[in-house]
């Protein structure tokens, strides 16, 4: 879809921001062009949509080269998402969705119709429509900027580190739903970030920037974490490496073992004089976990770890085992319900079992 | 009497308030060459602000020149200009156009340079071409800050329009020119009272039409307090908060 032949761009004196990069990506894919600063990953991205011309080598999307349309043209058949959102401060959030459109000659009423729908796309309310930018948490601003991408249904939407200035629990938002609206849209995605978990979560495939413009590695996240090519992207991809990687290895053989459980009624904990002198796991009427508690001490309710939910990742289930103070990871179902507790050590023997598995496939 | 009481009776005399050397007749003057003044100095600054402020070129020689144009004494180039072509309504007007552009330029150029940067960079990705991105993106968003500079330029000619008067037209400066040389103070002081009042009274008169037109998400201040209002009263405003992960 997306093809990068020789591609180098050299300012006036000095090193080339990207040297000789050739990459291809496909149709319908997410690709992430991750690296450290000044590793030529934004003005690769930008060279697709012309924002930067390159100095040498040739850059065509669906087998047609960039530079054959003029480039407001080309621009509006990408879809653009950047850091600082970027709307336009005068124009109400609606308007700004309705940007492309009306640029693309579609008549105002249709333009807003449309901008009304993709609201409800990315999870704005509706009542927002009227607000200015300036009038939005930095979260909905960066849903209006990827709703005002969408709007001219763009085959391809280019996205540069469009997630880096906001808090990380509205980051792991955004990054969910980014992944949730792909599954329907299938775009050619081409994201770009400096955070190589978000690169590993994002991209169905990695390109590893060096410094110098040079693409250091091309490949899909799981191999990245697991074979990174050389010293370089070992070092990017940093220390957790092997611990990231469980993200990639299924959970399927984990035993969930039964959990003493309590129900905390209305009127606060009730003791089990059964389960004495082991963790029990407080639960609400609904069987959702609240904590754990100690019979017997009177530390009250014990905050848990993080949930496993069966069929993600074996790196969930080791994370809950880990984190929870019991030693038990909880496992919940897709309403939350308690369904039982997974074992660090029985995560542990599955991971090596995984690793015996793939050696003997070499 | 003091001369303040006579300026009062100068004010007050029903006599000057009618006839084509009355006060209002003078008024209409007064305003007519500063509308003038200001529809020439607009036509010239605005554009080449615009110009300046999009492309960023020629900056250098535009601040050095709304420098040097500032330091030109307005009644030396009144003067000149009377010389050179002579008597009649053209040769001051120029000269006070002369006087005007600088804020003119200065506001323009500074409004369309100071849209944020990631704002212009954006409108130009979504494909906008470079004309959309000056009219759609950057101009509205500097209006605020050129309309403070044509509101400068505006004082500015309607104190020093009065000028023209030494030249024998009309407008509220010849009751300074008569007063002086008729030694007539209180009609000097008059004149100038009346032409203070019309300064601030059309300052009033725009900075409500500011308020009033300027495109309402691009106000600062105004901006702000919006934001404040609406995040007290309505809860859409609120980041939706995230299920947590903890039991």
């Amino acid at each position: 879809m997306i093809e990068f032949q020789s591609v180098t761009k050299q300012y006036q004196g000095g090193q080339p921001a990207v040297d000789n990069l050739s990459l291809s990506i496909a149709k319908g894919t997410i690709t992430v062009f991750v690296g450290p600063s000044g590793c030529g990953k934004t003005t690769s991205l930008r060279m697709i949509n012309r924002m930067v011309e390159p100095t040498s080598g040739t850059i065509t999307v669906g087998g047609r080269d960039v530079t054959s349309v003029p480039a407001s043209e080309l621009r509006r058949s990408m879809g653009y998402v950047m850091q600082s959102a970027g709307l336009l401060p005068h124009r109400t959030v609606l308007d700004n969705i309705a940007t492309v459109p009306r640029l693309n000659g579609v008549s105002k009423a249709d333009a807003r119709r449309r901008a009304e729908e993709l609201l409800d796309v990315v999870g704005l309310a509706r009542p927002l429509a009227k607000r200015y930018p300036s009038q939005l948490s930095g979260g909905q601003q960066q849903r209006v900027g990827v709703a005002r991408a969408l709007a001219a249904d763009p085959p391809v939407l280019l996205m540069d580190e469009p997630f880096s200035a906001v808090d990380p629990v509205v980051r792991d938002e955004l990054q969910q739903e980014l992944l949730r609206l792909q599954k329907d849209l299938a775009k050619t995605i081409v994201f770009v970030t400096h955070d190589i978990d978000e690169a590993t979560t994002l991209g169905d495939r990695v390109a590893v920037f060096a410094v110098g413009g040079r693409l250091a590695q091309y490949a899909t996240p799981e191999e990245i974490l697991r074979a990174p090519a050389n010293d370089f992207v070992a070092s990017f991809v940093g220390r957790d490496r092997g611990f990231r990687h469980l993200g990639f290895t299924p959970s399927d053989g984990v035993t969930l073992h039964p959990v003493p459980t309590i129900v905390r009624g209305p009127s606060g904990p009730e003791s089990d004089p059964a389960a004495a002198g082991g963790w029990q796991l407080v639960v609400d009427q609904d069987m959702r976990p609240l904590g754990w508690s100690t019979p017997g001490t009177d530390t009250g309710l014990i905050p848990g770890g993080s949930l496993f939910r069966p069929g993600e990742s074996l790196r969930k289930a080791l994370d809950a085992a880990l984190s929870s103070p019991s030693g038990l990871g909880v496992a919940v179902d897709s309403e939350g319900k308690v369904l039982g507790a997974v074992r660090g050590g029985e995560v542990l023997a599955l991971i090596e079992e995984a690793r015996q598995l793939r050696q003997a496939a070499l | 009497m003091s001369v303040f009481s006579d300026t009062f009776a100068w004010l007050a005399d029903p006599e000057n308030w009618t006839g084509a050397a009355g006060i209002p007749a003078r008024l209409g003057e007064h305003l007519q060459y500063t509308g003038l003044v200001m529809l020439i100095a607009v036509a010239i600054a605005v554009p080449v602000g615009m110009y300046v402020g999009h492309t960023g070129r020629g900056r250098v020689a535009i601040v050095a020149l709304a420098g040097a144009l500032r330091a030109l004494p307005t009644l030396g180039l009144l003067t000149l200009f009377v010389l050179l072509a002579g008597i009649g309504l053209m040769p001051p007007v120029w000269a006070l156009v002369i006087l005007t552009v600088p804020p003119l330029l200065a506001g323009t150029y500074a409004g369309i340079s100071s849209v944020d940067r990631n704002v212009v960079d954006a409108a130009r990705a979504m494909g906008m071409t470079e004309l959309q991105v000056l009219f759609r993106a950057e101009l509205p968003n500097a209006l605020t800050v050129m309309f403070g500079g044509f509101r400068t330029g505006v004082l500015q000619v309607i104190a020093t329009v009065s000028v023209v008067a030494y030249i024998n037209l009309g407008g509220l400066g010849r009751y300074l020119f008569d007063g002086l040389v008729l030694s007539d103070f209180p009609q000097m002081l008059g004149g100038s009272l009346l032409i203070a009042a019309l300064a601030i009274a059309v300052d009033l008169v725009l900075s409500l039409f500011q308020r009033l037109f300027l495109t309402p998400g691009a106000a600062g201040q105004s901006r702000r307090s919006q934001q404040a209002a609406a995040d007290l009263t309505d809860p859409v405003a609120t980041e939706p908060v995230v299920q947590g992960g903890k039991p």
